[in-house]
C-alpha cells in the first residue's frame, strides 16, 4: 500500500449541482515528489486543503501511514501561496513558533537550534532577527519552507509556492528546494502552473481537467533522471518531449470531455520514444 | 523636514502670541465708565476694589492663577481648597478604576464575540442600542442602585469606556487573517496558545485603537460626571469655581483638563505604535 492513498475524492459546495471534482485518485510513495497542474478553479487548492485537513471533502477519503486524514496535523507541513508568516514575530521566531508546538517538551536552545538550522538551509542564516515585512517576496516564502520543513513533517504540502515570484528568485528557490528535498528525502505534494517547474522538480505530474467535475486525467511520469539540473535539463531531448505534452493537455486537451466511470487515470511516458510512451495501469 | 518642523513651531508661536494679544485687548478695563461716589462707596463695601474691570479676565490673571495653582499643587485645606495635583488625582483615579474594569470585561467578552459569529449577531443588537447612551443618562440608575457617589462615576466611566473597546475587540478577533489561523491549525496550536500567541497580537492594534477611543471618552465624561457628583476630581473643582465666580480658576482647570487628556492620547497613542505591525 502506499504511503499517500486519495481514494474517490470529491468536493460540491451547496448551491452547486455539478461538483468541483469528483473520482480523484492518487497515491504517493514515500520521498515521492509529486506536482499538480491544471486551470483555475480545477479545485487543485481544494485538493491539497484536503491533504492538509484544512478543508473536508465532500466524498471519499484519504489514507496517510496507514491512518486516515481527518484534520490538520502536525504529520503534514504546508507552505501558503501567502507564505502566512506572522508579521508580528521574526523571521526565527516564525520558525520557531513551528518547531515548538512540534516538540513542546523541547528546551529554547534546542527548538532555537533546529529553527536556525532549517533557515539557514534556505540561506537566509542573516537575517534571523528581520521581521517579515523587511524581507522580500522570495525571502518570505524561503521562511515559510524553512517553517514547514523544520517540524519535519512526513509529508509536505506546497500550494504554489513560487507563484508571486519573479523568474530569477524562483529559478534559485527552486533550487534550494531541489537541494532540500533530496538532503532530507522528504515527500512532497505540489501545486504549481509553471510546466518547467514542475518537470525540473517532480518524479510525477498529475494533470487535472477543467471543472466541474474536474478529475485528473493522466498521470505524467517525468523520465529524466533525478540528477537533473535547470541548467542541463534543456538539453536532453525527453524534456521537450515531456514539456510538450503538458502544454499540449494545458491548452486543448484538458477541455475535453471526460469519459464516464474511467476514475483511474493512465500513466503515459512521453519523455520516452515509441510505442511504450503510453502504458495502462 | 527639519525646517518644515521649525517653520510649524514658529507658526505655532506667532498664532498664540496673537490670541493672547486679542484677548490682551479685549479685556482692557473700560476707562469711561462713570461712577458715582455713592457707587464707589458700594463697591468697595461689596469688597470689590475699584480697578475691579468686572469682566472676562484678562490673560494676566489667568496667568496669575496658573503660578497661584501650580505653587502649592497638593495643598489641602478642606473640600473647597484641595491643590490641583489632588483633584487630578481624583479624576484620575476613576477613569483608571473604570478603564481597567471596562478591560476586563471588554477584551473577554469580545474575545468570545469575536470567536464565535453567532454570539457576534446575536449580542449585536444589544450594543448597538447600549453604546449610543450618553454615559451620564445611567447616572439616576447608578446612584439608585449603588448608593455611593464615587463608585457611580466609577461605573459611568466603565460604561462608556466598555462598548468602544468591545466593538474594536471583538472585529480585531473576527478579521484576524485566515491565513495564520490555518497556520496555527495546521501545527496542531492549543486554543488558549492560539488565543495568546497569534489572535491577540494579530488583533492587538485594532483592540489598542478602541482603548484609545474609550480613553477619549472617558476624559471628557468624567468632567460632566464630577460636576454632578461633586466631592472631589475636577470636574467638581470647575464647578465650585464657576460657583465661588473665580472665572481665571475656571479657564485653568479648562487648560489643565485639555493638557491631560492630550497626554493620555498620547500615552496610548504609543502603546499602539508598540503593538503594531506592517505586512
Amino acid at each position: 500500500m502506499s504511503f499517500l492513498q486519495v481514494e474517490n475524492l470529491a468536493k460540491s459546495y451547496p448551491g452547486n449541482d455539478a461538483p468541483v471534482f469528483e473520482n480523484v485518485n492518487l497515491t504517493l510513495d514515500k520521498g515521492e515528489f509529486v506536482c499538480i497542474i491544471g486551470h483555475s478553479g480545477c479545485g487543485k487548492t481544494t485538493i491539497l486543503n484536503a491533504l492538509a485537513g484544512l478543508e473536508v471533502a465532500s466524498d471519499g477519503n484519504i489514507m496517510m501511514d496507514g491512518r486516515e486524514v481527518i484534520g490538520p496535523g502536525l504529520d503534514r507541513g504546508v507552505v501558503f501561496q501567502s507564505h502566512a508568516l506572522m508579521p508580528w514575530m521574526s523571521v526565527i521566531d516564525n520558525v520557531m513558533f513551528g518547531v515548538r508546538s512540534r516538540w513542546p517538551d523541547w528546551s529554547k536552545a534546542q527548538i532555537e537550534q533546529q529553527a536556525t538550522k532549517y533557515l539557514e538551509m534556505v540561506g537566509l542564516g542573516h537575517a534571523l532577527h528581520k521581521k517579515p515585512s523587511m524581507l522580500s517576496g522570495g525571502m518570505k516564502q524561503r521562511v515559510g519552507i524553512a517553517r514547514a520543513f523544520a517540524i519535519q513533517p512526513k509529508m509536505l504540502l506546497l500550494d504554489e509556492p513560487f507563484g508571486a515570484l519573479d523568474a530569477l528568485t524562483r529559478g534559485t528557490i527552486q533550487d534550494e528546494l531541489l537541494n532540500i528535498v533530496q538532503a532530507t528525502a522528504q515527500t512532497v505534494f505540489m501545486i504549481t502552473h509553471d510546466v518547467d517547474e514542475a518537470i525540473l522538480l517532480s518524479d510525477r505530474i498529475l494533470l487535472m481537467s477543467n471543472g466541474p467535475r474536474a478529475r485528473i486525467a493522466e498521470i505524467v511520469d517525468v523520465t529524466l533522471p533525478r540528477s537533473r539540473t535547470r541548467h542541463d535539463m534543456h538539453h536532453d531531448p525527453r524534456y521537450y518531449r515531456i514539456r510538450n505534452h503538458l502544454v499540449d493537455f494545458l491548452v486543448s486537451r484538458s477541455k475535453e470531455p471526460k469519459p464516464d466511470g474511467e476514475t483511474h487515470p493512465p500513466v503515459v511516458r512521453p519523455g520516452e520514444d515509441g510505442p511504450s510512451a503510453t502504458s495502462p495501469i | 523636514m527639519k525646517k518644515e518642523h521649525w517653520k510649524s513651531l514658529l507658526l505655532t508661536a506667532l498664532l498664540f502670541a496673537l490670541f493672547i494679544g486679542v484677548w490682551f485687548i479685549a479685556t482692557q478695563p473700560k476707562e469711561s465708565a462713570q461712577q458715582t461716589a455713592a457707587q464707589d462707596e458700594y463697591a468697595a463695601l461689596m469688597g470689590k476694589g475699584a480697578a475691579k474691570s468686572g469682566g472676562f479676565p484678562p490673560p494676566q490673571e489667568i496667568g496669575k492663577a496658573i503660578v497661584n495653582h501650580l505653587s502649592d499643587p497638593f495643598k489641602d485645606n478642606g473640600p473647597n481648597d484641595k491643590g490641583i495635583a489632588i483633584q487630578l488625582g481624583h479624576s484620575l483615579g476613576r477613569v483608571g478604576m473604570g478603564f481597567v474594569l471596562a478591560i476586563l470585561v471588554a477584551l473577554p467578552l469580545g474575545f468570545t464575540i469575536g470567536m464565535s459569529p453567532l454570539l457576534y449577531r446575536a449580542l449585536d443588537p444589544f450594543i448597538q442600542v447600549l453604546k449610543p447612551i450618553s454615559p451620564l443618562a445611567w447616572m439616576p440608575l447608578a446612584l439608585y442602585t449603588i448608593k455611593d457617589s464615587d463608585l457611580s462615576g466609577i461605573f459611568v466611566i466603565f460604561i462608556c469606556s466598555v462598548w468602544p473597546m468591545l466593538i474594536n475587540t471583538a472585529f480585531g478577533v473576527a478579521n484576524v487573517r485566515r491565513d495564520w489561523l490555518n497556520v496555527a491549525r495546521t501545527l496542531e496550536v492549543q486554543p488558549l496558545r492560539k488565543a495568546l500567541t497569534v489572535i491577540l497580537p494579530a488583533a492587538a492594534p485594532t483592540i489598542l485603537t478602541g482603548m484609545r477611543i474609550s480613553m477619549g471618552i472617558a476624559w471628557l465624561v468624567i468632567v460632566a460626571a464630577e460636576m454632578l457628583v461633586g466631592g472631589t476630581g475636577i470636574g467638581y473643582f470647575v464647578w465650585n469655581e464657576w460657583n465661588n465666580l473665580a472665572l481665571p480658576n475656571v479657564i485653568f482647570a479648562i487648560l489643565v483638563i485639555g493638557i491631560v487628556g492630550m497626554a493620555l492620547d498620547r500615552c496610548f497613542a504609543t502603546l499602539q505604535k508598540l503593538v503594531s505591525y506592517t505586512e
